[in-house]
């Protein structure tokens, strides 16, 4: 029976990612018990909706995040779609799916970069993020912006990509999946990460499930839960099958999200192979009365939109339940009774952002 | 598309028939409150596709409403968020920050 | 058991040139259509405030009875709604960011007007 000591760990530390702060009170470098903390970056977002107009609040649902930036702007103009029964054409719903999936190729770039950073192999940190730099670079050129696209709006899309540009994107997606290969190939199999990562943060089929859990964390323990089965955007044409395993560690997460990144490209070919030709968008006539939920699959998770307006121009109230605040539970089951060394990397196996998490 | 349901309940029903929901495998998905003329709660549980919330519509700010921490852990974060940013009276909640949930200058500030 | 499974893309970096661009002897080009730093027309500006209203980072200050149009551009998010919403179309966008300066205005003229 050891001391027991209370070390706090962030909001800023070297190897922390994001700014949640965690009071781990240990018995010699075992974790007995965790007291979290957030707020530190709460900008108070949802008030902001009753002094900008409502077409005007996609700027803003765009700037909520900034890795998983495109898919807010899109659940948001979801949203207020579904209130006012605005049906969006053809060529629009395949233009988002194509940006949903690049976007979330480059979130689960970075993922696997900082996990790398968090055991402390930086030449494959440094490798993941390099062939990063392509696909932002592919999103600057159809978009506009390399994080923060700026490409939606109530009703359609804001910008078109060509028959040649969507040709020149197919070409260069084709080397950046062999160098995804190469370096993925070091996460599934080399030793030294695999001993790291093997057996440490296990979450039970049955807890991920009481415990509300939601994206990677509740597939890699076998409950094949996705809200793109759903069919929302064009996603009920393409054959969509969602990546389950069944080891409930780490590991396994890691594996669900490297599996995720070629199911992407492959969606974002086959996209591209039927993309149909017709107007951009539909004008938007008259002002949201009434409420409706709105749901998508982020890189992180489920993400719920809940709109409520009353027939003027100013919403009357926005919410946005983001998958990190529905992580937060299973971060504390996980880390009872874990290594101190392993703290860190059971924080990035929730793939933490919480900049959403307290807009 | 799947469907999404809204039930008006009272503030006596909300414990039973979260127990329900748990025993029929349904998860908790969001717990949020709106201030317009008056005070309404919605809780939303999912399963697979569908969507149901019960909806309770509070007369003032001061009446307590019972936690369902007990049945559904996850709800902890939800009801401190509904203590700090509206000023609502929750009992019971297992992990409980009194009111230091969010850093912010202005108390309750959607109160108003 | 597989170690150092990454030899062989280290040993690969050897014969090719470094993936990094040597600023600031080399500057990158933007891409055509990329977002950047917003100029005014000003001889063209009614002063009406369309922009003022509905900028969501409140950047952008103008007052019909001084006949002043000032923006900051460090507030500014770079979304392009000014453009879309001006009715005498007197704002444009330009494809590079605004320059680090010490002055919070004044980068916003055209260069006709100057």
């Amino acid at each position: 029976m050891g001391n027991r000591t209370i070390i706090p760990f962030g909001p800023q530390h070297p190897v922390l990612p994001e700014p949640i702060h965690l009071d781990l009170i240990c018995e010699d470098e075992k974790v007995v018990d965790v007291i979290p903390k957030i707020g530190f970056i709460h900008r108070g977002l949802e008030k902001l909706v009753e002094k900008k107009e409502f077409t005007d609040f996609v700027h803003i649902a765009d700037r909520v995040c900034g890795i998983c930036s495109f898919i807010h702007g899109m659940t948001y103009c979801m949203a207020i779609e579904g209130v006012m029964n605005i049906e969006v054409p053809p060529r629009a719903q395949y233009l988002r799916v194509i940006w949903s999936e690049f976007s979330r190729i480059h979130s689960h770039l970075l993922w696997l970069g900082l996990t790398a950073d968090a055991f402390g192999f930086e030449a494959l940190f440094m490798n993941s993020w390099k062939i990063r730099e392509h696909i932002l670079d592919i999103i600057e050129d159809t978009t506009g912006g390399r994080v923060i696209f700026g490409a939606s709006k109530i009703g359609g899309v804001r910008r078109d990509i060509s028959a040649d540009k969507l040709k020149d994107v197919l070409n260069e997606l084709k080397d950046i999946e062999v160098q995804i290969h190469e370096c993925a190939d070091v996460f599934l199999k080399d030793s030294s990460v695999k001993s790291r990562l093997v057996g440490v943060g296990i979450l039970s089929k049955e807890d991920a499930y009481k415990l509300g859990a939601v994206g990677p964390m509740i597939r890699a323990s076998g409950i094949p839960y996705d809200v793109r089965m759903n069919g929302y955007a064009a996603y009920k044409e393409l054959n969509f099958t969602p990546v389950v395993e069944n080891t409930c560690d780490s590991y396994g997460r890691c594996v669900v999200r490297i599996k995720e990144l070629f199911e992407s490209c492959r969606l974002i070919r086959d996209a591209a192979a039927k993309i149909p030709d017709s107007p951009l968008e539909t004008k938007v006539v008259g002002f949201p009365k009434g409420e409706y939920f709105a749901r998508a699959e982020q890189p992180r998770g489920e993400v719920v939109y809940y709109v409520k307006g009353d027939g003027t121009k100013f919403l009357k109230r926005f919410r946005v339940r983001t998958p990190t605040f529905a992580n937060l539970p299973p971060l504390l089951k996980v880390l009872g009774g874990c290594q101190l060394a392993d703290v860190p990397i059971l924080v990035l196996t929730i793939d933490p952002c919480i900049s959403c998490a307290e807009r | 598309m799947a469907k999404q349901e809204i039930i008006e309940i009272k503030i006596e029903e909300l414990l039973p028939k979260a127990k329900e929901f748990m025993a029929g495998n349904w998860r908790l998905v969001q717990i949020c409150a709106a201030k317009l003329e008056q005070l309404e709660l919605s809780y939303s549980f999912g399963k697979e596709h569908d969507l149901m919330t019960l909806r309770i519509i509070l007369p003032s700010a001061d009446v307590e409403v019972p936690s369902i921490t007990d049945v559904y852990f996850a709800a902890f974060g939800y009801e401190n968020e509904l203590h700090d940013l509206f000023g609502i009276n929750i009992k019971g909640n297992v992990i409980d920050y009194k009111g230091n949930f969010y850093t912010m200058a202005v108390k309750t500030p959607f109160k108003v | 058991m597989p170690v150092a499974q990454m030899t062989s893309a280290i040993l690969k970096t050897f014969g090719k040139k470094p993936s990094t661009r040597r600023y600031p002897f080399f500057k990158r080009q933007a891409f055509a259509g990329a977002r950047g730093k917003i100029v005014i027309d000003l001889p063209a500006c009614i002063y009406c405030g369309i922009c003022m209203r509905r900028c969501p980072a409140n950047a952008i200050f103008t007052s019909i009875k001084e006949k002043v149009w000032t923006m900051d551009h460090f507030r500014c998010v770079n979304c392009k709604a000014c453009v879309e919403l001006c009715p005498k179309k007197c704002l444009y966008m330009e494809t590079e960011q605004a320059l680090p300066t010490r002055k919070r205005t004044g980068q916003g003229l055209s260069p006709k007007n100057t």
